[in-house]
């Protein structure tokens, strides 16, 4: 009895070299998966080297009414970051953060919008939600450097800190942060701060390079020459991943 | 260009049910994050409200990673080919964060 009958003239599926698709997923969305997985532990390294700097550095401890900037303790980050544009002087803690935060969550929507329409071929509406991720990946890079800026500068007063220069402790005023001195707390939450914020901003950045490509193709009939609009999918994959991370970026750097 | 032919689905209610899954993770992960806005500025700070943090990011990471990309919706082995490796993150944070205590038992403690 042999085990396999073949008709003449059929081809058989070939169970290796691609023959047939593992866990009904496409090469390609396969490999987009094991990526994001390898991206994740990148990303969760930052994040939890920043607690470890966190859980290693004294907390503050009083009232938190009274803070204030000092390298003696870590900041509380909702005194960090509570400016926003035009509203000079005004404390509004988190509020543009959390403005981010939607920006991104709503430029997720239209990705996987644009994902659905792109399973019915429809390239109009893969065109028009492509936009609208595109400018919300725009939009987001540009809050996230006008965050930076702001951090950079300080505050117009700035604040006194007694640090060690050349073996001597000195008190100065410092303004802003960059990656030796920091008027909001210790220099290494400035450091994470630029690391984590910066890698992220760099894949929001990488994001919509891409999808700028995929919204390119679509309009140019790519896809539908193809005859599949999947590589919309791969690219949303990643896309989400980036809003993804940034959940967690805002719950353990600026809300805890 | 003139080859370029559009097969376009003429059910205009095709993926209505998936657009409408879609609209509701949205204000689903809307309404969390203002519940988090809500307890930043309202509750005592302490354990309880890092913890109820920490559960609310990974209910709104279920649905990001669930419903936008899809998982909740692919093949068992795909599920857990993503999942069962998280675990070396979760050994991350307990090896690192124990590590963290104890430099600042060593330095301040």
């Amino acid at each position: 009895m042999a085990a396999h009958v073949t008709t003449p003239g059929t081809v058989e599926p070939k169970y290796w070299m691609g023959g047939i698709e593992p866990m009904k997923a496409s090469y390609g969305k396969l490999m987009m998966w094991f990526f994001l997985i390898s991206d994740t532990f990148t990303f969760s390294a930052l994040l939890v080297a920043y607690g470890t700097q966190r859980f290693g550095f004294p907390a503050f401890t009083g009232d938190r009414a009274d803070f204030t900037f000092s390298n003696l303790y870590w900041p509380i980050p909702e005194r960090v970051y509570e400016s926003v544009p035009f509203l000079h002087g005004i404390s509004l803690p988190l509020v543009f953060v959390g403005i981010m935060t939607f920006i991104l969550i709503a430029s997720s929507v239209t990705m996987v919008l644009a994902v659905e329409a792109g399973h019915r071929m429809d390239r109009a509406n893969v065109e028009k939600y492509m936009l609208w991720t595109i400018l919300g990946g725009f939009t987001f890079l540009g809050c996230q450097a006008w965050e930076w800026s702001h951090f950079i500068h300080g505050t117009e007063s700035g604040s006194v800190m007694k640090v060690w220069e050349n073996g001597v402790e000195v008190s100065k005023t410092i303004f802003g942060a960059n990656l030796t001195e920091n008027q909001y707390g210790p220099p290494a939450f400035a450091d994470f701060f630029f690391f984590i914020t910066g890698f992220h901003g760099t894949h929001v950045f990488s994001g919509v390079i891409l999808n700028i490509l995929i919204f390119f193709r679509s309009a140019t009939g790519f896809y539908d020459k193809r005859g599949s609009y999947e590589m919309v999918e791969k690219v949303g994959l990643y896309w989400h991943f980036v809003d993804l991370v940034w959940v967690f970026v805002f719950t353990f750097f600026y809300l805890v | 260009m003139s080859e370029v032919h559009h097969i376009h689905n003429q059910d205009p209610n095709a993926g209505a049910e998936q657009r409408k899954a879609i609209w509701k993770t949205f204000w689903i992960l809307s309404a969390i994050t203002s519940l988090e806005f809500l307890i930043a500025f309202t509750m005592h700070h302490g354990v309880l409200k890092v913890g109820i943090f920490i559960v609310l990011t990974i209910v709104k990471a279920f649905y990001i990673v669930g419903e936008f990309m899809h998982l909740k919706h692919e093949t068992k082995s795909l599920i857990w080919s993503i999942l069962v490796p998280i675990i070396f993150v979760a050994w991350l944070i307990l090896a690192l964060l124990l590590e963290g205590q104890a430099i600042f038992d060593a330095i301040f403690g």
